[in-house]
């Protein structure tokens, strides 16, 4: 029981990072209908930039854990920022109306250079960081088994519970949701009614580019290593989030981050943790076959 | 006109001359192939350091049979595929010996094609097939895995005799056969292991497996594989305040590990060769090492040893051909730094050597 509890905690924890990087997905999926494969490696850019500000800071002097974690969000997601702006810009802008193929090949050609960039600039060595936020609670004892949850998983689910809020809210209820998602549905009319596209999509890219930052920053405090090649397992596993729950959907990537977290936590601690990508996998193809817009997608409507 | 025509041709048959002048008298290009970059990069760093400094020292005392020595530096990434592209592109550039690879599932794949080629290898992979394919091109310039293993299961099994002991590995060639010969080795003794698993390598959350650990008693980690996850795993497990011993093999002496398990890596013990830094042969080689701010452990020298072996050799020999290099390889005995060696008919070494070490602080010692 004490276990299960744990994995539970493991199993949120790790479901809410998957699920912050999915919605990064799901919402340039929405609006351009587009995989960015590069998405996974801007979390990687983002989890590296934490480490250097993190050190940076502790070399100024300011080591107050809230105040240097919330400088390091604040410049990691600005700099990300800029990132997601000038993926858009490059790789994806020029290409907006070529075939569906070209921007897919763009974004993996864009994958690839992000990664090779921060290897060949930063080194290929894992970076470390100290324990920022050591310890947690001691949830007490079951069957023999003491639950810890440990500070820095309350501050994930937090931070990403609080997310989700913010972005349902910003896509229902502001005018900028409004442009989003007229420029999903139908991208010449939202022209003509003196909307700008080009800059509602770059927007589109910053936010997401923004809360794969903030999934870099956390993962970074987390698990306290990173190294350049972070950004390839995530991404798969957050598209496979934004999949399951159904593309295009920001509380279907939530739910999917979710559930694989889950399934992964779950499946490691009680069968084994050598099967559990099969486990994943096999569920995804599941959920496919009778629902092939995902748990809570739409099925696309072809519109004459 | 005519002169004019002339005066190109001449330079062209110039330049062909000076060019065959060069190649009949090229140096000698040798190769070293290991993870350069990726997750292992570190690895293949020291084995850089130990090669260039060897390459150099070699060439300072007048190279090899009055040839200097060149280095080509291959990059595998630990990963299999690259590992054979890597030793076609060095079969291309007609190396005369290679030092390499590093992960034993590179190793095996690349050494057919070195060995097709007539390349003879010195390498450190521990996996024991890399010498059991009766290839004869290959020479082993550390022990194996079963060896390896043994102690390591000797040394579980008396010094944490009555503890619950768990085998992890990370299904790499290498990992996995370290596993295996540990767990083999602890049965010997009759210790049992009280939980057998796999992890996957490169991931970052391994909670799932340190609860189960957790949850059987475990206080023992015997593992297979590189230091890099056995670094998140500590790291895990101290978040969930469960205490572990790991015991591992000779990758856990790369220095990263105690940078990134943030101070868990005391409890961390491995296998290893016997430390060359102490040989009495080798102090004035780790000196210049110091000097040049390399500290000279992990697998630096045992790359500056393959060197040597090569040089020692080809004088032996008195040619880098083939046919002659092996067999001076395959009959002789070598002065390195590392110590002695001499080679059976697998090509494993004679006399092979495994420690048991701890790491203590930044730097690691003998257990006695």
């Amino acid at each position: 029981m004490g276990q299960l509890i744990q994995q539970l905690i493991n199993g949120l924890t790790l479901g809410a990072v998957y699920g912050l990087i999915a919605l990064g997905y799901t919402m340039v999926y929405g609006i351009i209908g587009m995989i960015n494969f590069a998405h996974g490696d801007i979390y990687m850019v983002a989890a590296i930039m934490a480490v250097t500000v993190l050190t940076l800071l502790g070399a100024a002097g300011i080591t107050a854990v809230p105040l240097a974690l919330l400088i390091t969000l604040v410049v990691v997601i600005l700099f990300t920022a800029i990132y997601g702006w000038s993926v858009e810009r490059v790789a994806y802008r020029p290409l907006r109306n070529a075939p569906r193929l070209a921007p897919l090949i763009s974004a993996i050609g864009m994958s690839i250079f992000l990664q090779n960039m921060v290897q060949l600039t930063q080194g290929a060595r894992v970076k470390p960081i100290h324990a920022l936020l050591p310890g947690g609670f001691e949830l007490g004892t079951i069957d023999g088994f003491t639950v810890h949850l440990a500070y820095t998983q309350i501050m994930i689910i937090v931070v990403t519970v609080a997310l989700l809020v913010l972005f349902t809210w910003l896509i229902t209820r502001t005018s900028f949701g409004r442009q989003q998602r007229a420029c999903e549905q139908d991208r010449t009319m939202t022209a003509l009614l003196g909307i700008n596209v080009d800059r509602t999509i770059s927007y589109t890219f910053m936010l997401g580019a923004g809360l794969a930052a903030v999934a870099g920053v956390m993962v970074t405090v987390y698990y306290g290593v990173v190294d350049f090649s972070i950004g390839f397992v995530a991404g798969i596993k957050a598209f496979t989030a934004a999949v399951l729950g159904g593309i295009g959907s920001l509380p279907g990537a939530m739910l999917g981050g979710l559930i694989i977290g889950m399934i992964e936590s779950f499946w490691s601690a009680y069968l084994s943790p050598e099967y559990k990508d099969v486990a994943t996998f096999v569920l995804l193809i599941l959920v496919l076959m009778f629902r092939p817009s995902g748990l809570l997608g739409r099925p696309e409507v072809e519109k004459v | 006109m005519k002169s004019k025509l002339n005066k190109p041709f001449a330079a062209t048959a110039f330049c062909m001359a000076a060019l065959f002048a060069a190649q009949a008298h090229a140096d000698y290009t040798v190769a070293i192939a290991g993870p350069m970059t990726g997750e292992y990069a570190s690895a293949g760093e020291q084995i850089k350091k130990g090669a260039e400094m060897a390459i150099a020292d070699i060439n300072a005392k007048g190279g090899v049979l009055g040839q200097k020595l060149k280095l080509e530096i291959g990059d595998d990434a630990c990963d299999p595929k690259q590992a054979v592209s890597v030793a076609n592109a060095m079969v291309n550039k007609k190396i005369v010996f290679m030092h390499g690879h590093w992960c034993s599932s590179s190793t095996i794949p690349a050494s057919d094609i070195y060995n097709e080629a007539q390349i003879p290898m010195a390498t450190v992979s521990t996996n024991p097939k890399v010498t059991e394919r009766g290839l004869k091109n290959i020479f082993r310039i550390m022990g194996r895995d079963d060896q390896q293993g043994g102690v390591a299961g000797a040394f579980i099994a008396s010094k944490f005799a009555g503890k619950k002991v768990a085998v992890v590995d990370d299904k790499s060639a290498y990992g996995k056969g370290l596993a295996d010969e540990t767990a083999k080795g602890m049965q010997a003794k009759g210790a049992k292991p009280v939980l057998r698993e796999s992890i996957t390598a490169g991931e970052k959350d391994y909670s799932g497996l340190v609860s189960k650990l957790k949850a059987a008693g475990v206080e023992v980690l015997a593992y297979g594989g590189y230091h890099t996850e056995v670094a998140l795993i500590l790291r895990q497990a101290q978040q969930v305040g469960l205490k572990l011993s790991v015991v591992g093999g000779d990758t856990m002496s790369n220095n990263e590990l105690v940078t990134a398990a943030g101070g868990n890596a005391d409890a961390v013990y491995f296998t290893f060769a016997p430390d060359a830094r102490a040989n009495p042969s080798a102090a004035e080689v780790v000196k210049r090492f110091r000097d040049a701010k390399v500290e000279p452990d992990g697998y630096v020298l045992f790359a500056y040893a393959a060197m040597q072996l090569f040089q020692q050799a080809a004088t032996q020999a008195k040619s880098v051909k083939y046919a002659d290099l092996q067999k001076a390889l395959a009959s002789g005995s070598f002065n390195t730094v590392t110590g002695t060696m001499s080679f059976d008919a697998k090509g494993d070494l004679k006399a092979p050597g495994f420690v048991v070490y701890k790491w203590n602080g930044n730097k690691y010692d003998v257990v006695k």
